[in-house]
């Protein structure tokens, strides 16, 4: 036994495989890895996914096009206004329906605070997954004011549901303006910060410069959107290159960087959320007077045909296709959800860095797994 | 390009190419499964087309036929459009995979073939993604059997 021991190569290693996941920390939600490593570097990332797959798209078919809306809050549960924006908008361009003004910046002044809520709390956790756990609190602190302002004008702090097709569930709560506007001011102090607790610490940057390099090429032929892409020096944005609800009558700037590193994805989101900042003050003094919603059926039927509509959420492009033989309810819908496209380029990120390194990865793409299961 | 300038083009490589006139906001080909890869090769690498961005892969089950569509983009020129790819064997469902074209297709063709039973020629990983692994039926299709209601109510 002995001299068995001694005739092995103490430096020989072996390739194994171990699970991350379905129940780690650091995929916030229930996606299994199964890696594939080599001491503690990776030489093979597989996603099992399909945990909490509901089948969303199957129960679009059978129901009508009012109900399709609240589903999808269930998809990227941090977009839920964004999402429901989305079949709202397919569902009003199918019927040519024009929504009033109102509904346009109201829709567009809710969808950037969503966008901000949702950064805030990647913010927070991007801190915790590599390790810093003030941030989750300085993040959760600022989010909370999002959240009770949608409490009172949506009825909702998570899973909103005040888009409906044709305009809006119920008009702005009479605080809503106040509110918003004290909380730019609060955040406009708030966010700088978020930069000197995190951004310029050498130990943040040391996890995060260099690593998980992706470069424009790659993102867009794995199908990568949103601050993964922006992130690679691409300026894509379907609020600028498809533009929807106000989003045409503002100024703003799509923030990119190009080192494609995970640095650069997170100076994309931060950057983001200035001009998320921007987007609600130009607006929030100039909501037109008006009616926030058009009438329509009490059962909605689309015309036969197929309707495609892609909005930006806080992750990336997110598609739904509508294809309709003309009855109450969609012959197939599809969602094409950015955290899917953006789950596949991870392995080919990973390769060759460490576990360590991983989690910094997966943070800096932001994966909600109910948007990638669907 | 506008889409009449895309169909000139597109048609110059097989006059035969039926472009369909659906009520879509896209311009939509319609082409055999067997000369479905060539033709994504050439809309990828052709200079003038330079498809590089598949942005949604779509499974459909039409009752009679089962097909798939691609939503195509080219991020250099803006111009973008659909090609749907069919096929009538519904028992053994297979279409060539674009995988190796668009990386990102590996991903939605893998959950195509669990979710309606089309086989991808080809693909480097056809193994199921998002069902558990022995789930018999394609829950997607049209004719899928729900006997405890999950889903159909």
């Amino acid at each position: 036994m002995q001299q068995e021991y001694l005739v092995q190569d103490p430096f020989k290693t072996e390739e194994y495989m171990i699970n991350m996941g379905p129940q780690h920390p650091a995929t916030h939600g229930v996606l299994r890895l199964l890696l594939t490593i080599d001491g503690e570097i990776i030489k093979k990332v597989e996603p099992d996914l399909g945990y909490i797959h509901r089948s969303i798209e199957k129960m679009c078919e059978y129901d009508t096009y009012q109900q399709i809306v609240h589903l999808t809050d269930r998809m990227d549960y941090l977009s839920s206004h964004i999402n429901n924006e989305a079949v709202c908008l397919t569902v009003e361009k199918a019927l040519e329906l024009e929504v009033p003004d109102r509904v346009k910046v109201i829709r567009t002044i809710v969808g950037e605070l969503t966008r901000l809520a949702s950064h805030q709390l990647w913010w927070g956790v991007f801190g915790m997954d590599i390790g810093a756990l003030t941030t989750y609190f300085y993040a959760f602190r600022d989010r909370e004011m999002i959240n009770d302002i949608f409490e009172e004008t949506c009825g909702a702090r998570l899973t909103m549901n005040y888009n409906v097709p044709g305009g809006l569930m119920f008009d702005i709560h009479p605080n809503f303006v106040n509110r918003v506007k004290a909380f730019v001011k609060h955040f406009k102090t708030k966010l700088p910060e978020y930069d000197s607790l995190l951004t310029g610490n050498i130990i943040f940057q040391k996890r995060t410069k260099g690593i998980g390099l992706m470069t424009a090429a790659d993102a867009i032929n794995f199908g990568v959107t949103g601050p993964g892409l922006r992130g690679s020096g691409v300026a894509i944005d379907t609020r600028k290159t498809h533009p929807y609800s106000a989003y045409d009558k503002v100024n703003f700037n799509i923030p990119t960087f190009t080192d494609g590193d995970v640095y650069s994805r997170y100076k994309v989101r931060i950057a983001e959320m200035w001009e998320s900042l921007s987007i609600i003050e130009q607006l929030i003094d100039n909501i037109p007077d008006g009616d926030f919603k058009v009438p329509t059926k009490a059962v909605i039927k689309l015309p036969k045909g197929e309707f495609y509509q892609r909005v930006e959420t806080a992750r990336g492009e997110l598609g739904v296709y509508i294809n309709s033989d003309g009855n109450k309810n969609p012959y197939r819908v599809k969602f094409r959800s950015p955290g899917f496209s953006n789950l596949s380029i991870l392995d080919h990120l990973s390769r060759g860095y460490k576990i360590g390194d991983l989690v910094a990865i997966m943070a800096s793409f932001d994966y909600v797994i109910p948007d990638i299961d669907r | 390009m506008t889409n009449a300038e895309l169909q000139n083009s597109i048609s110059t490589w097989n006059p035969e190419f039926t472009f369909t006139e659906e009520a879509t906001e896209f311009l939509t080909l319609t082409v055999a499964k067997e000369d479905w890869y060539k033709i994504a090769q050439k809309l990828k690498f052709t200079p003038e087309l330079d498809f590089d961005y598949l942005f949604c892969v779509t499974g459909m089950d039409y009752g009679t036929d089962l097909g798939v569509i691609y939503h195509l983009r080219s991020t250099k020129f803006g111009h973008e459009m659909v090609v749907k790819v069919n096929t009538s064997d519904r028992e053994n469902a297979n279409i060539d995979t674009v995988s190796d074209i668009w990386r990102t297709a590996e991903f939605h063709e893998r959950e195509i073939h669990d979710l309606f039973g089309i086989y991808f020629n080809n693909h480097p990983n056809m193994q199921v993604l998002i069902l558990p692994e022995g789930w018999e039926g394609y829950p997607l299709r049209k004719d899928y059997d729900d006997p405890v209601n999950m889903i159909i109510r």
